[in-house]
């Protein structure tokens, strides 16, 4: 069981969230330029790291609000959890929340 | 010297100790140069290069696996094999698969141990029941057997079903010729076949990087050093986004970890497989006495091999729902594997824009059946550089055409 920081609630148990995929995706446009390739890559084209990967999350069964997430696809571990419109922190950097316990609360429990 | 398996050379063998047998297949050097190179020592990798020596004819052929044989996804799944799909274009496919299944244990000299003892769908709802009508009616229209039955003839056919389940059984589909088969034995058997026609099985040799020329792909930088081939393909699935990385490509592919479980072995007590949507709940009756049950996707992003507990639990109940009498069976082994998962649930087989690099992936949860039929394409599209007619639709290009065959809405399947 994942213990995932949301950073509004603090952490709880995985069976309260939903992933939603890969954060921090633009959409191409103005639309009248934007290539079969361009929309191809948009629409299901995803980065699918083997290693640290920026994702969405959603608390579904909590505050039942978005945030992103800077996780380990291997070893499942949560580097850092940030709400949505903020820079992903590098390594290195503290966590965004001040209210969150760490920035690296998340984990395997 | 016993290289073909029969009950003579088991008798023979017997009666002399045991000393005759060959090794299945040949543990050789690697050579500089192959006429076509084939990535990952799956079923589909194996079949690839089976089917390269035996239907065209290519026998400089090396088989490069970074692990051993049948170690990844072959020797992960639930050995499900069946043909239950909407689409023209996938029930095509899926059916040549089973075809093949149904020779192969004559074909390879290896018994598969394929057991078509039916695959069920069934329906606790109304809407459930429509989708199994629906799903009959397209099976049987694709020319695939395929059965309707109401909640009595479910119950009559699959014995020890909960008589008053919270979900009552409305009804099903039963695919007779559905079943499983061993899974380490396609794997082994294909690797012994393909060996004896000429193929190099190259085990514990890691694929690096590619050679590529102007656009050409030349050969493979690996751990037993460099391999060189103008052809190439890829049959890595759950590693395929890593490995088309090495070469410079993006996939539109997203791998996820799908767990499965096997529970104490036990006496015969279920003779089918049965796949409840609504319960989230699939499970079978190994030959060993098993009971095979798998769950859904850890639906994160995932290379791990390890699912997550709340699947567990919910597959587990999920059983106890449909047979309340396996609650006081133990879980033996736990397990994942990871699967790519395309946007349309529909596989990738064909070129890339590397030239002379093939890619077979994109199987989703559903690999183990299609292993025949994947092989037989990606080698016939290695071979001639033109898609398989079975397989011309499973082209990358369909992503920026949007011919999508979206078999998750169709059928309903779980990826």
């Amino acid at each position: 069981m994942l213990l995932i920081d949301c950073p509004f609630c603090g952490p709880r148990a995985e069976i309260e969230f939903r992933c939603g995929g890969e954060s921090h995706i633009q959409r191409p446009g103005p639309h009248t330029h934007v290539s079969d390739a361009e929309w191809a890559d948009y629409l299901y084209y995803r980065e699918n790291p083997k290693g640290e990967h920026r994702e969405r999350w959603f608390h579904s069964t909590g505050c039942r609000r978005w945030f992103n997430a800077a996780r380990d696809t291997v070893t499942h571990q949560f580097r850092v959890t940030y709400k949505m419109g903020e820079a992903c922190p590098e390594a290195g950097e503290s966590a965004v929340s001040e209210t969150a316990p760490s920035a690296v609360a998340g984990g395997i429990v | 010297m016993t290289r073909r398996y029969s009950a003579l050379s088991l008798l023979r063998e017997g009666l002399n100790g045991q000393r005759g047998w060959e090794p299945a297949w040949r543990d050789p050097t690697p050579k500089a140069h192959y006429d076509a190179i084939v990535i990952g020592g799956g079923g589909h990798g194996l079949a690839t290069a089976y089917y390269l020596a035996k239907n065209h004819g290519l026998t400089n052929v090396a088989l490069i696996e970074r692990g051993w044989i049948g170690g990844g996804n072959t020797g992960r799944n639930t050995t499900i094999i069946r043909s239950n799909y909407f689409f023209p274009e996938s029930a095509a496919f899926y059916e040549f698969s089973v075809q093949l299944y149904e020779k192969l244990t004559d074909e390879l000299n290896y018994n598969i141990m394929f057991s078509q003892r039916g695959m069920w769908t069934l329906a606790h709802d109304r809407h459930g029941l429509e989708m199994a009508r629906r799903s009959a009616n397209a099976m049987l229209l694709n020319g695939i057997d395929a059965e309707f039955h109401d909640g009595p003839s479910v119950y009559a056919n699959i014995p020890g079903l909960n008589p008053n389940p919270r979900f009552p059984i409305l009804g099903g589909v039963n695919q007779p010729r559905g079943g499983s088969a061993r899974h380490d034995a396609v794997a082994w058997g294909y690797a012994r076949a393909a060996s004896a026609l000429g193929v190099d099985i190259i085990q514990n040799c890691e694929v690096q990087g590619f050679i590529i020329e102007g656009g050409q792909v030349r050969g493979v930088e690996t751990s037993h050093g460099t391999i060189r081939s103008d052809r190439i393909g890829m049959a890595v699935a759950g590693h395929s986004s890593v490995l088309a990385a090495k070469a410079g490509l993006r996939l539109p592919i997203s791998s996820y970890a799908l767990q499965a479980f096997v529970s104490e072995p036990v006496k015969p007590c279920l003779d089918t497989v049965i796949l409840s949507p609504a319960t989230g709940t699939y499970l079978s009756q190994s030959d060993k006495g098993e009971l095979v049950l798998g769950a859904g996707l850890d639906l994160y992003l995932s290379y791990a091999q390890r699912g997550n507990l709340p699947w567990m639990e919910r597959a587990a109940a999920g059983v106890l729902e449909l047979f309340p009498q396996f609650s006081r069976m133990r879980f033996l082994r736990q397990w994942a594997g990871i699967v790519d998962v395309v946007h349309d649930s529909t596989p990738i087989i064909g070129p890339t824009s590397v030239g002379g690099l093939y890619i077979n992936g994109g199987w989703g949860t559903g690999g183990f059946k299609a292993v025949p039929a994947g092989g037989w394409c990606l080698a016939h599209v290695m071979a001639t550089g033109q898609s398989h007619p079975l397989a011309s639709a499973f082209g990358l290009e369909r992503f920026e055409s949007g011919a999508m065959i979206d078999e998750a809405s169709a059928s309903g399947i779980a990826h």
